[in-house]
């Protein structure tokens, strides 16, 4: 009885900064401004600015979670055959951005971007013509993919670590190629790894609004974007907190299938 | 020939990685005011960093928040994993689930919910509800690092300090603690960090006059970035570059020892 107690500080915590929250989020949603039930905030999902900029955040989060898994995968391979005395060297030096300041590395690539910026600069110097990245959905992707390329490295990364040197060995013995042992070994035995990645790219990028404000110009709306403008220009909570609503659904909905790639891959394990 | 192929690759993203952050570094020492003249080395930005109450201030809220939500984060939390370690299965899954939902959170739907429950509450958006924000979504990490330990530190020597005579405030001291001390440390570590980069919950949660390192510089490069940001954006990369420089050779210390 006594020890359970000390449970309660932190089970108090958990009310007050999730049960409760989540609630009004759902009492907003569902109410207008004068406290009466309403699904007008939900339904304006369907307001063509609110859909295209949904469509617009599903669309980017998709091709940068793409992007950064092309690149993560051969990345944590190359990892994992390195020697083990330089494998901590690199490690590091490959998780040592990810710990720098978030918003200072956005803010790195719009002075790189920017008009008469560093790459435009040098596009200048060869004679070739300006190419306006900044402002640009592709300037957010690219964005997405530096921010949010640590997080899909690390857990393939370490999925790769776990499998046992002694499989590799026996694929060989039997006869697999290098590339056979990729694809039918080591790419079966990371899918845990593949899946949690996947979930850590995709949700922060679907629910940005700091990339695309920063490198968008604040002319390209992602469903974040409103959602934040909802709750500090235009001060409409309801209307808000309805569109965050919404996009709950589309987190729950892609971490019900990733749930299932994660099962699928650990039967085949057994 | 494989393996100068695997070396070029690594290269290639590591220059993705680095090229941004060494262009405020390089900037950063620029004596010109417009961005992309080189005009000399200076360290004029620097002077001009420690001159500038508003952004010393955004660093003094950054890492004073950060150390208080941490501490006081790890210490709810351990007690917690203590005192969810020792209740029925039921309830304990209860509420291990209800400690997911921030974790698979966004961040912006944990801000704007907090915003609108300190709102409620009749809470004035300021440090002090940035710091409870903090504190609330660094205290799940803190539980996931201490509950693991926990599971595997044996209830047996807890009972055999209990039975040569220890009270069990002395048994948990000399027995519990030194086993989950290490996930107590990554949960502090993991909160301090988390609380230093947060952006959006603290974005939602700050009064007006608050500003952290990270709502100065969101704040500043809608209106145009100065150079001084990159004397700070230098200044903050060697400061962590040093931390996991120091932290990785004590794991090396304890692993060899």
């Amino acid at each position: 009885m006594k020890r359970q107690a000390f449970a309660l500080p932190f089970i108090l915590c958990l009310i007050a900064s999730t049960v409760i929250p989540m609630m009004m989020v759902a009492y907003y949603g569902f109410t207008d401004r004068s406290g009466s039930f309403t699904m007008a905030n939900i339904l304006s999902v369907f307001q063509p600015v609110h859909l295209k900029a949904l469509g617009l955040a599903l669309g980017l989060s998709l091709i940068s979670t793409v992007v950064c898994l092309l690149l993560a995968f051969p990345l944590a391979l190359i990892l994992r055959d390195s020697h083990l005395g330089r494998r901590g060297f690199i490690v590091f030096i490959f998780i040592l951005p990810m710990w720098m300041n978030f918003m200072l590395r956005t803010m790195a690539w719009q002075v790189i971007l920017e008009r008469d910026g560093i790459v435009d600069s040098l596009l200048n110097f060869i004679h070739l013509p300006h190419a306006q990245i900044i402002n640009t959905p592709a300037a957010i992707v690219l964005g997405m993919v530096y921010d949010f390329l640590p997080f899909m490295v690390l857990p393939i990364y370490n999925s790769l670590m776990k499998i046992d040197d002694s499989l590799i060995e026996a694929a060989r013995d039997l006869g697999a190629s290098s590339r056979k042992v990729i694809s039918s070994v080591l790419l079966p035995l990371s899918v845990p790894g593949i899946a949690s990645g996947i979930t850590m790219v995709f949700i922060p990028s679907l629910t940005t609004f700091v990339i695309s404000n920063i490198l968008g110009g604040g002319k390209i709306y992602l469903i974040g974007n409103i959602i934040e403008q909802e709750f500090t220009t235009s001060a409409n909570w309801n209307l808000g907190s309805g569109i965050s609503l919404v996009m709950m659904l589309f987190i729950l909905g892609s971490m019900a299938v990733l749930q299932r790639l994660d099962k699928s891959g650990e039967a085949e394990l057994l | 020939m494989k393996k100068a192929l695997k070396n070029i690759y690594l290269i290639i993203i590591l220059l993705f990685l680095y090229m941004p952050i060494l262009t405020l570094v390089v900037l950063s020492f620029n004596q010109s005011k417009s961005m992309f003249k080189w005009t000399g080395l200076s360290l004029r930005w620097y002077r001009e960093l420690f001159s500038n109450g508003e952004i010393l201030r955004a660093v003094w809220n950054t890492f004073s928040i950060a150390f208080c939500a941490a501490v006081a984060a790890t210490l709810i939390g351990t007690l917690g994993a203590i005192g969810l370690q020792a209740m029925k299965k039921r309830p304990r899954n209860l509420i291990l689930s209800v400690n997911q939902i921030p974790l698979l959170n966004a961040d912006i739907v944990i801000g704007i919910s907090l915003m609108l429950t300190f709102i409620a509450a009749g809470l004035y958006l300021s440090w002090g509800t940035v710091l409870l924000a903090h504190i609330f979504f660094c205290l799940p990490y803190v539980l996931l690092s201490v509950m693991p330990r926990l599971r595997q530190s044996t209830a047996s020597t807890y009972e055999a300090a209990l039975d040569l005579g220890a009270s069990s405030f002395q048994a948990f001291l000399t027995v519990v603690l030194p086993e989950i001390w290490p996930g107590i440390i990554s949960g502090f570590l993991l909160s301090f960090t988390m609380s230093v980069d947060d952006f959006v919950v603290t974005h939602f949660t700050r009064g007006a006059g608050i500003n952290t390192i990270s709502t100065l510089i969101y704040s500043q490069v809608r209106v145009g970035i100065r150079p001084v940001l990159f004397a700070l954006s230098t200044l903050i990369f060697l400061v962590v570059l040093l931390a996991l420089l120091v932290s990785n050779r004590m794991q090396r210390k304890e692993e060899t020892a």
